[in-house]
């Protein structure tokens, strides 16, 4: 126990002194949190908007105007053939052209139909996408005042109330982020990224840095424990994962806002355990290589895989079938899953249990490995 | 009690590092291991000290096997690695202390052990082991190798790269700490510090050539040996090298080391040949073979 403790002092002692390491450990994953939250957006917004009014009535200005009230368009220009419109598509100056043709009001008023052209730029498909049921939002809008307005004069009064144009409208109410504030999802999720990329590169590089100085060697042939070298090297890093959660939690309440529904010991209980993955995965790479950069990119490949197939920036619904089940063996998953369900949703431990026993049992095949593969003699 | 080597062989990939080393190394004895770099001293070392396993062949230190009573080893040896491993992040005082705390003990307990040392190098006890001198390290390093008492001590070239100075000092220190009773086993390329090794192996390419003590190794050298000097010492070098009878010339500080082939030879051949080729101020007098002579004999 006594040599655990100094290994753990030792460790902290050079962690505290080593000046390059300190700004990575709390500064980055700080301006990490900051910056991603507000950047790493899929609502999409300032479309740059032209139209082509060929039409140039009140009512086709109604509708131009109502996409000037939208807070996702910014309109830009109003051309005066779709030629010049194209071209300006084609430098990448508009996003959307709508074309309004010829009578639109007098074909509306008449026929009660008219047709509208919209062009989108789909380089990005979901993009394109999205920006296509805005613009069908604004139209279908404006499409039923119109008819209201158009019809009514049109229906004699003596009919009765039974004749009024009606409508059904849906009343959405969004559970556990009722702004559907895109940052009240993210931030959990760029907490879990903080914690883990953090604590999973300096654990494997810690051991293997101890390799590339030689000093490991010299340990090596000392009478110490492997479990208490083990110890003692990695549960510094496991006190640092509590720290970058902490920052990230008061951070994300302080800046964000972020409610915390459920219990915060909870997600310090998982968090511990969550941890002992990471550094045994840590330590698993540190075996294997001879040199903390080699360290660093096995590190960063699996960081990128895990978070790429983690669910926090895209749904782990949509991707194929493969793809979802191999997402059962990725960690951050469950981390991810646990914030969004402890912070957002108020889960309860036993909500929790079925990602807690994963990562229970993770931790212990990852650590099992780790050990069995540390050998003091090469 | 000391250390046995028996028909040791290792081998890397391609390398054959050790082919069959077979020594013994008595209690209380200062042994060196004298060779050339990529000799495979320092697999010798990692073999003794349970780094590496040997591919054949028994060891044991200290009574122990290597690879039976490793833990045994591991408490009772201390090993200082060629290049300096201690944390150079922490202070001297620090690194001190870890050491001996991973061996379970203290810096106290064994302080008489280390005191002569260490003392030299105490004024600086917190000043980072990184920043300090190259001589000073090396106290250090031996300092933490001490410090749990071992009885058998491994030193994987601890002077290379240090300077005459400090290495002379270092060598005093290797003296007295012999008298306490330790074990030591040194390795170094240099070949005068072989000459204050109470007995010393010659070693190349994983075999070893002689072992003796150094003044009973020079005794291998089959030839009487010269100094022979003159006023154009490259000239004097390629002449000798041209000498039909030369057995052996090297180069050896102001003097060329000269030995020839035949049982009767007479120095005022050489010189009369030497003179000859235009070279002046020839001096041609006998002199002892070297420990380096012997070496480059056997190793021919």
């Amino acid at each position: 126990m006594k040599t655990i403790r100094y290994i753990i002092q030792k460790e902290f002692k050079q962690i505290f002194r080593n000046k390059g390491m300190l700004p990575i450990i709390f500064v980055l994953p700080l301006l990490q949190l900051v910056i991603l939250s507000n950047a790493a957006t899929f609502e999409i917004k300032n479309i740059k908007f032209s139209y082509i009014d060929n039409d140039n009535t009140s009512f086709s200005r109604a509708l131009i105007d109502k996409f000037e009230a939208s807070t996702y368009f910014n309109v830009v220009s109003n051309f005066p053939s779709e030629k010049i419109a194209s071209s300006a598509m084609l430098k990448g100056d508009v996003d959307v052209i709508l074309e309004i043709p010829n009578n639109f009001e007098r074909d509306l008023v008449k026929d009660k139909k008219t047709n509208l052209s919209v062009i989108i730029n789909a380089i990005d498909g979901a993009t394109a996408g999205v920006e296509n049921v805005y613009i069908n939002q604004i139209v279908q809008g404006f499409n039923k005042n119109a008819l209201v307005e158009l019809m009514q004069p049109s229906v004699p009064i003596a009919i009765g109330i039974t004749n009024k144009p009606k409508s059904i409208s849906s009343i959405t109410s969004f559970w556990y982020n009722e702004t559907l504030n895109y940052k009240t999802f993210m931030v959990p999720g760029i907490l879990v990224l903080l914690v883990t990329m953090i604590t999973l590169f300096l654990a494997g590089m810690n051991i293997v840095r101890e390799k590339e100085i030689g000093t490991l060697e010299q340990i090596n042939v000392t009478p110490i424990k492997k479990h208490q070298f083990i110890i003692g090297k990695l549960f510094p890093f496991w006190i640092i994962g509590f720290g970058l959660l902490t920052i990230g939690l008061i951070i994300s309440k302080v800046i964000f806002d972020t409610p915390i529904v459920g219990s915060l010991g909870l997600i310090y209980f998982y968090t511990a355990f969550y941890l002992l993955v990471i550094l045994g995965m840590g330590l698993f790479i540190s075996n294997f290589t001879d040199t903390q950069q080699q360290a660093m990119f096995i590190a960063w490949f699996f960081v990128v895989i895990f978070i790429l197939m983690s669910g926090l920036f895209t749904p782990i619904e949509s991707m194929p079938m493969w793809a979802q089940y191999l997402t059962e063996f990725n960690p951050i998953k469950y981390f991810v899953e646990v914030m969004r369900m402890v912070m957002l949703k108020g889960a309860d431990f036993t909500d929790i249990l079925p990602q807690l026993l994963k990562t229970l049992g993770y931790a212990i095949i990852m650590n099992g490995l780790a050990v069995w593969s540390y050998k003091k003699t090469s | 009690m000391g250390i046995s080597v028996k028909h040791i062989s290792k081998s890397y990939k391609k390398v054959n590092a050790l082919k069959g080393i077979s020594f013994e190394v008595k209690p209380g004895e200062l042994f060196g291991l004298i060779g050339p770099d990529g000799a495979g001293k320092t697999t010798l070392f990692r073999i003794l000290t349970t780094l590496l396993f040997a591919d054949q062949g028994t060891a044991s230190v200290s009574g122990y096997d290597v690879v039976k009573d490793y833990k045994s080893i591991r408490n009772s040896v201390g090993y200082m690695p060629g290049r300096f491993s201690l944390y150079q992040d922490l202070t001297v005082a620090e690194n001190l202390e870890f050491f001996a705390t991973i061996f379970g003990t203290t810096v106290k307990e064994n302080y008489d052990l280390i005191k002569d040392i260490y003392i030299q190098i105490e004024p600086f006890k917190n000043r980072r082991a990184g920043k300090l001198s190259g001589g000073m390290k090396q106290k250090l390093a031996l300092s933490c190798a001490l410090i749990h008492k071992p009885k058998v001590l491994f030193l994987d070239e601890p002077t290379t790269g240090v300077d005459p100075v400090s290495r002379k000092e270092f060598w005093d220190m290797l003296k007295r700490l012999q008298q306490t009773g330790i074990t030591i086993l040194v390795s170094t390329p240099y070949m005068d510090e072989a000459a204050l090794c109470d007995r010393i192996a010659l070693i190349q390419d994983g075999k070893i050539l002689q072992i003796d003590t150094p003044q009973g190794i020079v005794k291998h050298y089959p030839k009487k040996i010269f100094n022979v000097q003159a006023d154009n010492m490259y000239e004097l070098i390629n002449l000798l090298k041209d000498y039909a009878h030369q057995y052996s010339v090297y180069p050896f500080g102001e003097f060329v080391h000269y030995s020839d082939k035949r049982a009767d030879f007479n120095t005022a051949d050489l010189q009369s040949y030497l003179t000859e080729k235009g070279l002046k101020d020839i001096a041609i007098e006998t002199t002892k073979a070297t420990i380096e002579d012997t070496f480059m004999e056997l190793a021919k």
